[in-house]
């Protein structure tokens, strides 16, 4: 079972979880399952098809390009982080 | 210094003379400002004189009719980019702040915001025109810094702008205009409960000034848009995909349509990603049917081009009596100037990133002033963010009694910490680098005399990783000629080949590596975010390797055997039965076994793993004037394998160097009208070789693992340590904290007075 860390800024919408187990396969699925669990923050990570503008998914601390469709197996680390660039 | 034991490379780790060298030094490399087109005009532009006003009228008539005016164009040329954020390489962008940035629509918001351009047959007449521009402005009150501009009763720049991740109660609005353009939040653990565990607790408050990149070569940018409608950009910049593709968005037109030619730059520092003259070139050629060129004075530059946000940041830190971390709390708030974008983000994930914390929480605001759109600038938001703390955690380090190098220690993260932004860290080196500071001749070294001190501090950056590609062709003499799409800012066309040459086993110097346009190389990200060496050296192997499996095949037709009964081994191939061939020998072959051999190679990764760098810099503190010397000054830093050691000391010292300006001098000035005081290199005081000694750069090789030679990007991390390396040398000095940047002699002074009182 791979694990979704909730932003910190969204744990208002989870009653202040932290973190949920999920068995999806990808991050797209692993959203699915976080918004069954608390409708909603689904709005707060995607935007139509894509990740919000602004955020990059880290799976065991790894940036993807690959956004939703990023591949999760069991242990994996899933976080919402602001995207990053560089001078 | 190295980890671990590393292969016995050929290649990798010595220092051959740069490709680009014989011309950069014979002045023969050609910049953006040299191009000379058959039939060019010369473009000016007209700016802002007021930091926030409405333009309430804007006649171009009389400029136009100027004799050798050819085109004048506005915001009012331009398609309109309705609300529509594009992903543009290293983030998305709000297409109408960008396009209103490039030419101002109904609003000027900031001093030297550009308004219109005029293209003549000279640039005296296109600056005579521009004189001739009649405007008029209805003036309103500026806001210059974070926390004014974070309250309720502030002018509001952007009618167009909420809080992003708004809270009730907190700065900003989500329904109403508001300058806090969004809010970032990070916890772990709990903050009470440690802060209430802690023996230590220091608490300070942290003023950053707004700071230029100060690249040497000012933006220019000469376009010809074609009658086929085809548009060729010849342009300074970092990266020639994300510049075509901001051209094309912002002039609305098939990105396969624009065609961006890199010439040499002279320096970005990240300042030179986002763009401001291609589209409005390119709108005057269009009108005038000439190839248009614009370039930006000095002044224009320090105006208009985005520096570095000025921050405003509030740390606390607790520890155990033994000097351990148990709780941290920050605040902070970044200008991003006229739109939203600065780099709260990282700033907020970099500010506790160098240490072990179990209990943790950051807040941070993006907030928009009257001062240009900040930009990116050598790990952005990272080196405000290391001030606040480094200087906290020296000051902990004193009422403990503990040497400095020691507490950082003891707190070091290393593989698996979990960071205040959620992910645990792979393997780095931050422990190292503060280990080779602590072991160093240097800090091993006495420190006589009076008003002199030593401090230490240590920085993060993430480095990224993005996209590259590279094609290489061998020719029939042996040589390969590389074509790559990264521009060359720091030496890279020369890591790139070199990494090349040793998955190729041939030497540095058979490899011609040529940094090309758009149309003649496949995507490729901006040379930023220290990835360059990385990201585009991952496709200079893969392309090595794809050249060595098509060698392998070409030998088996030569032997007139089987590909599996050949091996690539050590700059040729082997046949089973003992055959060799060069890789020369093969290469004149070529024509008699298939044809040219060209090969590929691309990189994907997001990512690589973080770097970090420890300083050391010993200071003397004039009492009389405030102004610091610096005396001695080391930089220790994890950069996975050196490539070149010549041009990673070249980064680390660079590095240094500009943190050094931003610790004792640069800042921009602005008078209470929001106007830029110090718009030139004799005012806005950046260090020269009078004011540096030689930075002594001590490499740490922690081998990155995601790089098939452990590569990790050293561009961006040697900025970090510099301010708060000197903050705490000048407070062992003279007994003075600073909290505010620059920690120039009348700021110094003012401390000093009130230590006398």
């Amino acid at each position: 079972m791979a694990t979704v860390f909730i932003p910190a800024e969204l744990r208002v919408l989870t009653h202040g979880v932290s973190q949920l187990t999920v068995t999806a396969s990808t991050v797209a699925d692993a959203v699915t399952e976080l918004n069954g669990q608390f409708p909603g923050i689904e709005t707060h990570l995607i935007q139509g098809s894509k990740l919000r503008a602004g955020l990059m998914v880290s799976i065991n601390g790894t940036f993807s390009s690959q956004g939703l469709r990023a591949p999760v197996t069991a242990s994996d680390e899933i976080h919402f982080l602001p995207a990053i660039g560089g001078g | 210094m190295s980890t671990v034991e590393k292969p016995s490379y050929k290649v990798i780790g010595t220092r051959p003379i740069r490709h680009d060298g014989v011309d950069k030094v014979t002045g023969r490399a050609k910049y953006g400002a040299d191009i000379r087109l058959t039939g060019m005009l010369w473009a000016a532009m007209l700016r802002s004189p007021h930091a926030h006003a409405k333009i309430t009228r804007l006649d171009t008539s009389k400029a136009k009719a100027l004799p050798g005016v050819r085109a004048v164009v506005t915001s009012k040329d331009f398609p309109d980019q309705g609300d529509r954020l594009v992903e543009l390489g290293e983030g998305s962008v709000n297409m109408k702040h960008l396009a209103a940035n490039v030419l101002a629509h109904d609003k000027v918001l900031y001093h030297g915001h550009a308004i219109a351009a005029v293209a003549a047959d000279s640039i005296h007449i296109a600056q005579q025109a521009v004189e001739l521009i009649e405007i008029e402005y209805e003036v309103l009150p500026p806001v210059q810094d974070a926390l004014s501009a974070m309250k309720p009763e502030s002018p509001v720049l952007n009618t167009d702008v909420r809080t992003k991740g708004y809270v009730a109660g907190g700065p900003g609005s989500a329904d109403q205009p508001t300058n806090v353009a969004s809010r970032i939040y990070f916890e772990q653990g709990d903050i009470k409960k440690g802060f209430a565990d802690a023996a230590v607790v220091v608490e300070r408050e942290f003023h950053t000034a707004t700071v230029h990149q100060g690249y040497i070569e000012p933006h220019n940018a000469t376009v010809l848009w074609n009658a086929d409608g085809k548009v060729t950009v010849w342009m300074s910049t970092q990266g020639t995909f994300t510049a075509r593709q901001q051209t094309a968005e912002l002039l609305r037109i098939p990105v396969s349509d624009v065609k961006v030619v890199p010439m040499e730059i002279g320096g970005g520092f990240g300042g030179k990603i986002s763009v401001y003259l291609p589209p409005v070139a390119a709108m005057l050629s269009k009108l005038s049917g000439r190839p248009v060129q614009l370039v930006m004075d000095r002044a224009a530059v320090l105006l208009a081009t985005g520096p570095t946000p000025g921050s405003y940041i509030r740390v606390k830190v607790g520890t155990d009596k033994s000097g351990r971390i148990i709780a941290a709390d920050a605040y902070l708030a970044y200008e991003a100037g006229a739109y939203p974008g600065s780099p709260i983000g990282p700033g907020c994930m970099c500010i506790f990133s160098c240490y072990d914390i179990p209990n943790a929480r950051v807040e941070g605001y993006d907030v928009c002033v009257n001062k240009p759109r900040t930009n990116a600038y050598r790990a952005p938001g990272s080196t405000n963010a290391a001030f606040a703390m480094e200087t906290v955690l020296d000051e902990i380090a004193k009422q403990l009694k503990l040497d400095p190098a020691e507490i950082r220690l003891l707190n070091a993260a290393k593989e698996g910490t979990r960071r205040v932004d959620g992910p645990k860290y792979s393997r780095i080196g931050m422990a190292e680098t503060v280990e080779a500071i602590r072991d160093s001749a240097h800090y091993q070294s006495p420190l006589p005399g009076p008003n002199r001190g030593r401090g230490i501090a240590t920085g993060f950056w993430f480095n990224v990783g993005l996209k590259s590609s590279v094609t290489a062709t061998l020719n029939l003499d042996g040589k390969v000629s590389l074509l790559e799409g990264s521009t060359d800012i720091g030496g890279t066309r020369t890591s790139i080949a070199m990494q090349f040459a040793e998955t190729l086993g041939i030497p540095c110097e058979d490899v011609h590596p040529s940094v090309v346009d758009t149309d003649s190389i496949g995507y490729t990200d901006v040379t930023g975010g220290s990835r360059t060496t990385f990201s585009t050296g991952i496709a200079a192997v893969n392309a090595a390797n794809d050249i060595k499996q098509q060698l392998i095949e070409r030998a088996a037709i030569h032997w007139q055997t089987t590909p599996d009964k050949v091996q690539y081994i050590d700059g040729g191939v082997t046949c089973s039965d003992g055959q060799r061939l060069t890789f020369k020998e093969l290469a004149a072959e070529l024509h008699e076994l298939g044809g040219p051999v060209i090969g590929q190679g691309t990189s994907g990764k997001e990512a690589q793993g973080g770097a970090f760098g420890t300083h050391c810099v010993d200071v003397e503190v004039d009492p009389e004037t405030g102004k610091v010397q610096i005396l001695r000054y080391t930089a220790a830093q994890d950069c996975g394998t050196a490539i070149h050691p010549s041009y990673v000391e070249g980064q680390i010292q660079g590095g240094a160097v500009q943190g050094i300006g931003w610790a004792l001098n640069e800042e921009f000035w602005y008078d209470p009208k929001g106007l830029l005081r110090n718009a030139t290199f004799l005012d806005y005081r950046m260090p020269t070789c009078y004011d540096v000694p030689m930075i002594d750069a001590i490499i740490v090789e922690v081998p990155d693992p995601s790089h098939p030679y452990g590569v990790r990007g050293v561009g961006e991390v040697p900025i970090c340590p510099p301010p708060a390396a000197i903050a705490n040398a000048i407070a062992n000095a003279v007994g003075v904290q600073m909290t505010t940047l620059p920690m120039s002699p009348p700021k110094i002074m003012a401390e000093l007075l009130k230590q006398k009182k």
